[in-house]
């Protein structure tokens, strides 16, 4: 039989499209225990590669033969000699392009809304890896918001739709993800705009972004108005673009919110955490469309592959928005946390412009889920 | 330390460096130890797992300019 290719964005319409896959992980237990590929109707079968070296006849069994077969692991090596080992048996087997390295890198766009006097918001969704950064495109300007390391891809976006980049922005510093809005402001003379209050470390020029500043994108003043929003950091602040979208940042997600600990100040951001979710939104319109920094778990997708839902619905059924007590509400944030982002120590650093690690490094520091939020 | 065998496994990509190691394994007597040099670096979570799940001791490994070395007891 034979050997088929399946690039990430084939696998992530599969996730979008709620189809079936069966996925034979083929990396090592620890590994696929700690991150895989989510999908909602995927099944899954590990077994190390290295345990099937003599061949894979003890496992052909657990394969179902009415689904589609994906081989995965790392980089794409060792998926592609299982799957024609099991290509050899019989099967018609596909291996995962570039492997989980390429998962965790890939990027959907999706469109999550119109502006008032034109232009549009995009959504990447970094499907691997949970985490979400946005494209505001108005009159052939262009503002990016939380971009990942993959410049290229907002680059080559921007291009294709004849927009000029002219600000980028962080909600806050990451410590899951390593940011690539400096290196895009850098390529395009954009304006690199950052809360001062997380930057107090950092090596490179910024635009201090403050509670009550206000940006303009193309000639029919989108404004993006910031809101000084702490709680995951010191810093963290939201948007509201075009008085339609809140930009949460990692504050609050449709089925979660922020934890307040991985800058090592969880006792002193969790009263910040909960004034910031339970006063300072509570001011706004209830019919703010929430587009957060990240989503958790697979179920936070609509059904066109986007993450948002209205900041109304969020009162009525984010469990982390409906805690009344405020002790249950400490507990919650800082007791029984996930454990912490992968390295998320030298990914503050590196976005701050005190490490400059090897893109190859950078991978593996950004390796696994982005665990920011607590439920 | 009495080493057996050395495996020069630098520049392999996964799953090559496993793939040698079983090979070179075979050869070797119960007790004796195999060195393997690769720069790969998946290499050492997947040497340490597959060195458990096949019966074999792994002794430590040590990185040099990039070259990750392995010392592997053949159970």
């Amino acid at each position: 039989m034979t050997v088929n290719m399946m690039t990430s964005k084939d696998v992530t319409k599969k996730v979008f499209n709620k189809e079936e896959l069966f996925i034979l992980d083929v990396r090592n237990e620890g590994d696929f225990k700690d991150w895989k590929i989510e999908g909602e109707n995927f099944d899954y079968l590990n077994v190390p590669y290295f345990d099937l070296l003599d061949g894979v006849e003890e496992i052909l069994e657990k394969i179902p033969s009415d689904k589609e077969l994906l081989v995965v692991c790392a980089k794409e090596g060792s998926s592609v000699m299982i799957a024609e080992m099991l290509s050899e048996e019989g099967l018609t087997a596909s291996y995962l392009k570039g492997g989980m390295k390429a998962w965790s890198e890939h990027l959907e766009p999706v469109k999550v809304g119109d502006l008032k006097d034109g232009g549009e918001v995009y959504q990447f969704v970094r499907i691997g890896k949970g985490c979400l950064s946005y494209l505001v495109v108005s009159n052939g300007e262009a503002a990016i918001i939380d971009a990942t390391r993959m410049t290229d891809i907002y680059l080559e976006f921007a291009e294709r739709i004849g927009a000029k980049i002219t600000h980028v922005f962080d909600t806050h510093l990451h410590a899951d993800h390593i940011s690539g809005g400096r290196i895009i402001a850098e390529k395009t003379n954009a304006t690199y705009w950052l809360p001062p209050k997380d930057a107090t470390g950092v090596t490179f020029n910024y635009s201090p972004l403050e509670g009550g500043n206000v940006v303009t994108i193309g000639n029919t003043a989108i404004d993006i108005h910031a809101l000084y929003s702490p709680g995951h950091t010191i810093g963290s602040t939201s948007f509201v673009v075009d008085s339609t979208f809140l930009l949460s940042g990692d504050i609050l997600f449709i089925d979660s919110i922020g934890r307040p600990d991985l800058a090592g100040m969880a006792e002193d951001w969790v009263g910040d955490l909960r004034e910031s979710l339970y006063s300072r939104y509570r001011e706004l319109s209830e019919d703010l469309l929430v587009l957060p920094a990240h989503f958790m778990i697979i179920d936070e997708l609509n059904e066109n592959g986007s993450v948002s839902e209205k900041l109304g619905t969020l009162f009525a059924k984010n469990h982390g928005l409906n805690i009344e007590d405020e002790n249950e509400f400490r507990k919650l944030v800082t007791e029984n946390l996930p454990p912490q982002p992968n390295a998320y120590q030298e990914i503050r650093e590196t976005n701050m412009g005190k490490m400059n690690p090897d893109e190859e490094r950078q991978r593996e520091m950004e390796i696994g889920p982005n665990r920011c939020a607590v439920r | 330390m009495e080493i057996a065998k050395v495996l020069d496994a630098k520049g392999l990509a996964c799953p090559m460096p496993i793939v040698k190691t079983k090979k070179a394994m075979t050869d070797l007597e119960s007790g004796q130890i195999l060195e393997i040099h690769a720069t790969d670096k998946g290499a050492k979570n997947d040497l340490t797992a597959w060195a458990k799940s096949g019966g074999h001791e792994f002794i430590k490994h040590e990185e040099e300019n990039d070259v990750l070395k392995f010392w592997i007891q053949k159970g």
